[in-house]
């Protein structure tokens, strides 16, 4: 037996440390953390006169997230020194570190947070760390600290993207912060974490034969005593009244809302209330279960979706793990028109060992489904002349649990307004345009600021020109603005320019700076989104997101 | 405007950024706002108390510190578990049994030159109105309701109409797993955190009988073992959460219930968590809500944007999430509003068991309550010879003792202030 009597040691000290966050993502996540190194490009050369390139802080705070919980290793690469200002929004640094490279000092001070964790840092500009062709591949997520130069930005996201690697490009200026998560075009997810109440599937209207056999062998309700007729499982019951309901409506069971609240009502009715409680607890939960889980199994159209991508439908020998599995539980479901059993039943009133019993039912059936999907991926495997290991039992098993809430994430690239933007990115930032509350100001407001930084970085006059010059800035406005519009230039109101200016002026307080609160929010919000790409778990962010501290609001969109 | 004739730090040096934002206008900031040297010295002479100084605490500490604040006390009464050093990023190996309050204060005073951070290594209830009176704002990181609802009616308590500067806001985080709010409240003025009671409802118990007779859940085993085997076996010994080998016990006589009753999934992971109703935390949430209350802390005090009005919900599980909304003030709040709250009962409830349910219900939440009405007491756990004499009326049911729409109040040794309910027959 798996849980016997046997040595109890308890927790390790690795255990102990990482256990808040176990609850969460468990052994699993916590490895595939430990088996990852962040790359942090934290500056890429001075914005302009009197300033030294950006702080820098999203980037140094969004690791302090991801040291304390022990990913396997960081680099920091910053070619910037530290100055007085860092030292006003960067806590990763201290009196001693004034002058000295910003990417050795808060490398020594973010590794004294963990002791785990491996901490590499370079003062080389990123390209030409990057004429290592082994350099990026080390890594297996890269957060780039905006703004950044666009000779720099690209060709790291189009490298990145050729490694499947992960990125996350960010600002944070005054009391603004977005970024933009690049995912591969294709990133599954198999452990999503939904919501425990949404993932029962008791397959009621499916009852498979053994399930059906417990229903059927239920005594005769009205020769319980009260004892018995108060604790038999609510699931029994269902099955029993659904028979029931069947003789009376010519072997059809209840289909739609009409008829499931009159089921509900059949059900309550059976209640026994002359009892001291005046109710029976196990048809209160019966009656509460009838509208969710009277219901013929339905595939979500998420999972029909993936069960039609040509990743699913024609698998290679060197299709990832997941495709493999995917297509064996797509095969599964075209023979039994339903998705392997999760096989978890929730509390309810019942005696121990009928609880029990209808436990093990419910778990042997989902082994049952295990094992027939696992033939069906040893099989594909072997059609295919797959050369990498079998895949593990594990992971199929964890599949089938979770196979209804699987997601596929369709990756897209880090957005920018240019002349070769892609028309639906367009179309979105036009449409939020058009609702006066919307964030997306914010966020042009610091495509113009890449823009400007773009201009200065390339103009060989770095040290002549200032961040807050206003002829760029009205330069760089003109020209966004105009591409967003540029089929049809009626169509920007009044309002729509209006926001964005303010935008700008909100963006234009701090000159390009950091303020400590709003770039550690941020850093907050960058390692969460670090977390769930490198665990594989939860919902990841597609692909954007801008938080306003100066209303307390935040906005997601698909651009 | 001119900021030439104001006298501003060096805008080169440490704080340049900061200051840039407390010595222009923005678009959303206050039309009669007057940026500069004054927004700066507002800023500097404000003196904040942190309520905390555990996950969030750390993270306010760091952000008020960097925020430009110079004054700062910080209460806790906690020392450093082993299980802090995922998220409590002050502290290392080394300082696991020190108190949080000490050693974050000299972390942060000791990085962050200039600033000044006072600790307390105690309870809130162990300080008076006095003490409160002397901060500008309090901010709180607290895992508890229980505090919570304490200083928030400590707070209202002090609000004199005369006096603007007895009025503190209160601004509080708190985060579970990859969810998280903040929210803002001026004492008398806004929602309280009374108000807002029911938003944060305690987990259902399971009930008793499941637990000793009827076990189905591994948890339920664990219950039954830290609840009723322990008072059997080792009545003398009180359970202390925090002693491996208490856990250990625990642990084992819940395997053995479980490996009776056929039930599988039994963990020591479990068995903590169940005992020490442990709630998912990491560093990346905290961070997120430290820093939104910290913002706020730095708007309230310095005007430069429009603070929080009132709460923000945030969760990450899926993607970004975030929604910003007013949370009513409640006339019929305990502690702020003047009118009783409803609450709906059965008049065949004893009132033992309604005082049991009082524990468990959204909007009570009162663990020993003792009550009475205008006339008379119908249940007082204090002076025992009281107790005694109101025992009997525990039997007895509501309806006997009450009218339909009478008012109690109700009084818990853990706050302050009485709860006024009006109780209506259902």
């Amino acid at each position: 037996m798996a849980d016997t009597f046997t040595a109890i040691t308890g927790p390790s000290s690795k255990e102990r440390k990482y256990d808040r966050q176990l609850r969460l993502w468990a052994a699993s996540g916590q490895q595939a953390l430990e088996d990852s190194r962040v790359l942090l490009i934290n500056s890429d050369g001075p914005l302009g006169r009197d300033s030294t390139g950006v702080t820098g802080v999203v980037g140094v705070e969004a690791l302090k997230n991801l040291v304390l919980p022990g990913i396997g290793g960081f680099t920091i690469v910053d070619p910037a020194m530290v100055t007085e200002a860092d030292l006003g929004v960067n806590f990763f640094l201290e009196e001693e570190s004034l002058g000295k490279s910003r990417a050795a000092e808060t490398c020594r001070l973010l590794r004294e947070l963990n002791p785990d964790v491996q901490g590499y840092s370079s003062a080389k500009p990123i390209a030409d760390l990057l004429q290592d062709p082994e350099f990026l591949p080390r890594h297996k997520l890269v957060i780039i600290s905006g703004p950044t130069k666009s000779s720099s930005l690209q060709p790291l996201c189009q490298a990145a993207t050729e490694l499947g690697i992960p990125v996350l490009y960010t600002h944070s200026v005054g009391f603004i912060a977005t970024f933009s998560l690049q995912l591969a075009a294709e990133f599954p997810i198999v452990e999503t974490h939904p919501d425990p109440e949404s993932t029962q599937d008791l397959r009621l209207l499916n009852a498979w034969p053994e399930l059906a056999a417990a229903g059927a062998a239920l005594a005769d309700l009205g020769s319980m005593d009260d004892h018995q007729h108060g604790h038999v499982p609510y699931i029994l019951l269902l099955l029993r009244f659904l028979e029931e309901w069947k003789q009376s409506h010519d072997g059809n069971v209840p289909s739609n809302y009409r008829e499931k609240t009159d089921f509900r009502e059949f059900v309550r009715s059976n209640a026994r209330t002359s009892n001291a409680e005046g109710g029976e607890e196990n048809f209160d939960e019966a009656a509460a279960a009838v509208l969710k889980t009277i219901s013929p199994f339905s595939l979500r159209s998420t999972i029909r979706d993936i069960f039609e991508m040509s990743e699913c439908q024609l698998p290679t020998a060197e299709s990832p793990d997941f495709w493999i599995i995917a297509s064996a539980v797509r095969s599964f479901y075209s023979v039994h028109n339903v998705l392997p059993l999760p096989g978890s039943l929730p509390d309810m009133k019942a005696q121990s060992a009928d609880y029990v019993s209808l436990q093990n039912i419910y778990k042997a059936k989902a082994r049952k489904d295990v094992d027939e999907v696992t033939a069906t991926v040893r099989q594909l495997e072997f059609q295919l002349g797959r050369t990498t290991p079998a895949i593990p039992e594990r992971e199929i098993e964890v599949f089938c649990k979770n196979a209804a809430h699987i997601k596929v994430v369709r990756g897209r690239g880090i957005p920018q307004i240019t002349g070769a933007s892609n028309a639906a990115t367009i179309k979105t930032i036009r449409n939020q345009l058009g609702n006066p509350d919307s964030l997306i100001p914010l966020w042009i407001a610091c495509q113009i600021l890449d823009a400007v930084v773009d201009d200065i970085q390339t103009s060989g006059q770095e040290l002549q020109r200032s961040v807050d010059d206003e002829e760029l800035w009205q330069t760089h406005t003109d020209r966004i603005v105009n591409l967003i519009f540029t089929d049809d230039p009626a169509a920007l109101s009044h309002e729509a320019r209006e926001h964005i200016d303010e935008a700008i002026l909100e963006l234009r307080r701090t000159e390009g700076g950091e303020l400590h609160n709003i770039a550690s929010l941020a850093g907050g919000l960058v390692a969460q989104e670090a977390l769930k790409v490198l665990t594989r778990q939860y919902g990841p962010l597609d692909n954007t997101c801008v938080f306003d501290g100066a209303r307390s609001r935040s906005e997601m969109y698909r651009l | 405007m001119d900021t030439s004739t104001v006298v501003v730090p060096d805008q080169q040096g440490r704080w340049k950024h900061l200051y840039k934002a407390l010595t222009k206008p923005g678009p959303f900031s206050d039309e009669d706002w007057v940026p500069g040297a004054e927004t700066v010295n507002a800023l500097e002479s404000s003196k904040i108390l942190v309520i905390g100084a555990g996950g969030l605490g750390c993270e306010i500490l760091k952000n008020l510190a960097l925020s430009g604040f110079k004054d700062i006390h910080v209460i806790d009464m906690d020392t450093i578990d082993i299980s802090n050093l995922n998220r409590q990023f002050l502290f290392r190996q080394t300082d696991i049994g020190k108190p949080k309050a000490e050693v974050a204060a000299a972390f942060v005073q000791k990085r962050v030159k200039g600033v000044n951070i006072t600790p307390y290594v105690g309870k809130i209830q162990d300080k008076d109105e006095d003490y409160y009176m002397q901060f500008k704002i309090i901010i709180c990181g607290l895992d508890s309701i229980e505090a919570r609802r304490w200083i928030n009616s400590t707070l209202i308590g002090m609000v004199d109409p005369e006096d603007p500067e007895s009025l503190k806001p209160l601004v509080d985080g708190g985060t579970e797993g990859f969810k998280g709010q903040a929210r803002v409240i001026l004492p008398t003025l806004s929602s309280c955190i009374e108000c807002q009671l029911d938003m944060h409802a305690p987990r259902p118990a399971v009930p008793l009988c499941t637990i000793a007779t009827i076990p189905r859940q591994p948890q339920h085993c664990i219950e039954w073992a830290h609840q009723i085997a322990w008072q059997e076996k080792r009545k003398d010994d009180p359970f202390d959460s925090d002693d491996m080998e208490h856990i250990s016990w625990v642990y084992n006589a819940a395997l053995e219930r479980a490996q009776q009753f056929h039930i599988h999934g039994v963990t020591f992971q479990m068995t903590q968590g169940v005992v020490k109703n442990i709630i998912p935390a990491i560093a990346s949430t905290n961070a997120v809500i430290a820093a939104s209350t910290t913002s706020e802390v730095l708007k309230i005090a310095t005007s430069c944007n429009p603070y929080l009005e009132n709460y923000m919900m945030y969760a990450g599980e899926e993607g970004v999430y975030t929604y910003t909304f007013e949370a009513e003030k409640k006339p019929d709040c305990p502690v702020c509003g003047n009118l009783a709250r409803k609450m709906d009962v059965d008049p065949n409830m004893t009132l033992g068991e309604f005082i049991e349910s009082l524990g468990e219900r959204a909007e009570s939440q009162l663990k020993k309550p003792s009550m009475r009405t205008e006339e008379r007491t119908l249940y007082q756990r204090f002076p025992p010879q009281l107790e005694e004499h109101t025992r009997p009326n525990l039997q007895l049911k509501l309806g006997e003792l009450l009218e339909n729409g009478q008012e109690i109040a109700v009084s818990d040794s853990a706050y302050t202030i009485d709860f006024r309910f009006r109780l209506i027959f259902k």
